[in-house]
């Protein structure tokens, strides 16, 4: 069996060693409406499957925390399995199974040997962890316990802590605007119902998108998708998420933490994915605060001033608006003097854009380092989830390189204009300043 | 000169001999300059990039007392231009490129890397070999970098409870070794930082004799060396022969309990048990049974720590256990863990102990030790996912002092090792007389007070 196994793959090897640069993604629905998206990758001897559902905390109501709590149950004990046992069935094999819960996706992610047994094993175990949990009280608890313990956690850092104040100033009564991981009231009214309910109602097939990349073929891409959602209901997708309303952001917010640095966060919701706006925003943040070092931002903040080790802004493309978002950190002395630099240098960009040759150093950039994106198998799940998820075209990765090469000086200012609205920015800062 | 040296398959699992025709492709090639620097090329096809990654032997463990951090403040300065290249024109040559590059000092190695699309690689040969020996040191741009650090310094350590906790610990519980100093070096050793401090450490270091270049990706062997026999070979050779003096750590046979006090909301605790490495133990095999028993402890969900102290007594919400075996000094096992509200540190602490107890008590099973190796043997192929991941391994291990071939025979070392040994390094470094306790006491965070940062630690010893 050994001696057949080598002599095919030595056979094999010439023809699969040359890697096209760009995946090839193919896709199909399962039985029951679920989405998958696949790459073969047949070089190393592994899968990563990845199941997103619409079920990110913006699915949490108004008791915050539910959608984390939840996925977060589901390797606790499903099936026959309490949590010891699925830990074991997943890690004897030597897979990885981990759960994952944003605000717009709640997710699950497998990586495992193709090894018959390891493969087997642990894709049996993620199907019955998605379909069968089953929420026991006393792991409940102690889930519970554990968010409280991180909340509290979360008052001691200054960052965590001007994180949740900007979604909230920026977001107002939005579903994004609440923490994924809930809050201390919240934290008091789960029941075991509430979980199950919510289960019940977003994990289910027509939610849901795998993702599968590794060196499985594609029929046996497809047993496994079919396999990993044949217990989930078909159900229905999430509902639209609301617009938001830009008139209800709480323009500023300080609050009194004596840390040594000051954290400042700057902006305001702006873009959803699928957006057309989407590659002007993304090739013009690039030249401002998006490519490290390199960035206007940086090059103000710390490369002329030294206020900050790092200091940088992006957009966070989102099912709903997601946010545009300036961060720095300094020491409470220098934040004043930050923040004008960095809004100035904002206002400046705004109004100029970049120049025709930071532009083109910055296309050379995202261009040139395309084949970097997708230079391993857990980089093109990322992408296969995303893409699946926020449904955008199939050749998104194929046709990246020449929607960069298309943008220009007057897409970036235009599209920077319209929808970066200096006086609708919101601003937090967290350290020694006063209250307000 | 040059050598070639196969990579061993070390391959268990059933899928190997279709693992193993792709495996011969990636064998490691090594090279040396005739001015002493290192080469290693290994050729990964996946994907039409590569990382190219240069190495030093210099770190914060080299460094003394007063100029903690150098190793650190000297890396961003590498960025900050030379003879022939302005500050940070570095970057932007290798954006322009496509490629991403950066940097990390640790406590044995400063290296510097680039990902580029592999047509490209010869670029970061070129501007690597430049700044290897033509760093312009400036005073304005040295003061505006080293508040850079301060502010870094101040965001990883200084604002964070539990990284300040792990700080105080190493400084109170290595008396002489240098890794009780902090990679980023002291505050006031910052304050006090001079361009002279960095040019003395620069021309001390930055030797090629004191380097190694380690290429992974879509690329081949020797015409890649050549590519950096052209640059790298450039750089003049110096009479390198830096040698660092010996240290040994006192056998204090002491136990030593710290607390910390700082304004937080979460107790904290760490303890740690020195323990060799590769390379300083005893016994061959200790550093990696050292590693088994970690992986028991907490190799996973289904480990010992999540199963009986997360689940089970539900005494942690926090439970690590970790140990490393490759560094170029003897160094710690580490657990470290927040308990559930009600619980005490105490509490924690005492069911840390059970576990080690247990360990020295009773027989690791067959099944435990068995998921460790699978779970290893797999990792082993995940790593290949990332050209990066497989150039840090051969970087570190040929800078603190180790051959790269060491990882080939990790998997069989870990094989070896039996419910026995791991009983025996149980017994012979897990003892509370070679414990070292730090907690965290948190304070109240109390807003608009001015405080100062009213550190007070308190050490004491216990003699034995």
């Amino acid at each position: 069996m050994a001696v057949n196994r080598v002599l095919i793959f030595i056979a094999l090897f010439f023809t699969v060693t040359s890697v096209m640069a760009t995946p090839k993604i193919q896709q199909w629905e399962t039985a029951n409406g679920a989405n998958v998206l696949y790459v073969h990758a047949p070089e190393l001897p592994m899968v990563d499957i990845r199941v997103v559902f619409d079920a990110g905390s913006a699915r949490d109501g108004d008791l915050p925390g539910l959608a984390m709590l939840t996925n977060s149950m589901l390797t606790e004990g499903a099936g026959q399995w309490d949590a010891d046992q699925i830990a074991e069935r997943i890690e004897s094999v030597g897979a990885n199974l981990s759960v994952n819960s944003l605000r717009d996706m709640g997710m699950i992610s497998l990586r495992t040997l193709t090894e018959s047994k390891a493969l087997e094993k642990s894709v049996e175990t993620m199907a019955v962890v998605l379909a069968e949990p089953v929420f026991r009280q006393e792991a409940l608890d102690r889930n519970l316990q554990a968010m409280k313990i991180s909340l509290r956690s979360d008052l001691q850092s200054p960052s965590t802590i001007a994180n949740k104040a900007f979604f909230r100033a920026m977001y107002d009564d939005h579903p994004y605007a609440h923490p994924s991981s809930g809050t201390e009231e919240s934290l008091e009214r789960f029941t075991r119902k509430l979980l199950r309910d919510f289960h019940e109602q977003y994990y289910v097939a027509a939610n849901a998108v795998i993702a599968i990349v590794g060196a499985v073929d594609r029929q046996h891409a497809e047993k496994l998708a079919a396999q990993v959602v044949d217990r989930l209901p078909r159900g229905e997708h999430a509902a639209p998420l609301p617009e938001v309303d830009l008139q209800k952001s709480l323009l500023r917010k300080q609050i009194n933490f004596p840390s040594q640095q000051a954290h400042l966060l700057i902006g305001m919701p702006v873009l959803s994915r699928g957006d057309p706006d989407y590659f002007p925003l993304y090739v013009g943040n690039h030249v401002l605060g998006g490519s490290g070092l390199v960035s206007m931002i940086s090059q103000e903040i710390r490369e002329k001033r030294g206020l900050a080790y790092s200091a940088y802004s992006y957009f966070s493309p989102m099912r709903g608006q997601g946010p545009f978002i300036i961060g720095l950190q300094t020491k409470n002395s220098q934040v004043e003097e930050a923040e004008k630099v960095v809004l100035e240098t904002l206002a400046d960009y705004i109004n100029n854009g970049p120049s025709a040759e930071e532009l083109e150093k910055s296309r050379q950039n995202i261009t040139g380092g395309f084949p970097l994106r997708v230079a391993s198998n857990s980089k093109i799940v990322e992408y296969l989830a995303m893409i699946g998820f926020y449904k955008l075209p199939l050749d998104y990765l194929e046709t990246f390189v020449s929607r960069v090469n298309a943008v220009t000086v007057e897409d970036i200012k235009d599209a920077f204009k319209r929808r970066v609205q200096t006086d609708r920015l919101s601003t937090v800062v967290v350290g020694q300043v006063a209250e307000k | 000169m040059m050598m070639k040296k196969l990579l061993a398959s070390v391959l268990f699992c059933v899928c190997a001999s279709a693992f193993a025709a792709d495996e011969l492709e990636r064998k490691v090639h090594e090279y040396q300059l005739d001015n002493g620097m290192k080469v290693i090329i290994k050729p990964d096809r996946r994907a039409p990039i590569a990382v190219s990654q240069v190495w030093y032997k210099v770190g914060s463990s080299y460094e003394h007392n007063g100029i903690t951090g150098v190793s650190h403040v000297l890396e961003h300065m590498m960025f900050k231009g030379t003879k022939t290249y302005g500050p940070n024109e570095f970057s932007e040559i290798i954006a322009a490129n496509g490629g991403s590059d950066n940097a990390f000092t640790g406590r044995d190695y400063t290296a510097y890397f680039q990902t580029l699309s592999s047509d490209r690689i010869e670029v970061s040969f070129e501007l690597e070999a430049d700044r290897m020996h033509d760093l312009l040191l400036d005073e304005e741009e040295f003061r505006k970098e080293v508040e850079v650090v301060k502010e870094e310094r101040r965001l990883r350590t200084e604002d964070k409870p539990t990284a300040l906790t792990f700080e105080r610990f190493r400084a109170a519980a290595f008396p002489s070794s240098p890794y009780r100093q902090p990679v980023i070096g002291w505050m006031s050793d910052l304050d006090n930082m001079e361009l002279g401090d960095l040019s003395a450490w620069y021309k001390k270091w930055y030797s090629p004799a004191n380097a190694t270049l380690v290429v992974v990706g879509d690329v081949d062997p020797d015409e890649t060396f050549e590519l950096a026999k052209k640059h790298f070979g450039k750089v003049p050779a110096s009479d390198f022969n830096t040698r660092l003096k010996p240290i040994t750590e006192p056998d204090m046979q002491n136990k030593l309990r710290l607390t910390v006090k700082l304004p937080a909301k979460q107790p904290y605790l760490i303890m740690g048990y020195k323990t060799p490495v590769i390379g300083s133990s005893d016994e061959k095999w200790e550093p990696y049974a050292l590693e088994v028993l970690a992986g028991v402890l907490d190799g996973g969900s289904s480990a010992r720590l999540s199963r009986e102290l997360l689940r089970g007594s539900e005494i942690a919400v926090v439970a690590n256990a970790s140990y490393g075996a490759y560094s170029r000094l003897p160094d710690m096992f580490l657990m470290d863990g927040t308990p559930t509200d009600n619980y005490s540190i105490g509490d924690l602490e005492a069911s840390f102990k059970e576990q080690i107890e247990r360990l020295k008590n009773e027989p690791v099973s067959q099944a435990e030790l068995e998921k460790v190796i699978n779970q290893v043997v797999a990792s082993r192929v995940y790593e290949l996912d990332s050209v990066f991941y497989q150039a840090m391994q051969i970087g570190l291990l040929e800078t603190i002092g180790l051959d790269w071939q060491l990882l080939d025979e990790h998997v069989d070392q870990l094989r070896a090792v039996t419910p026995e040994m791991i009983q025996k390094v149980a017994r012979k470094y897990l003892h509370d007389d070679n414990l070292y306790i730090a907690e965290l006491d948190p304070l109240p965070i109390e807003k608009n007070a001015k405080f100062k940062r009213a550190l007070s630690t308190r050490g004491k010893n216990h003699g034995s």
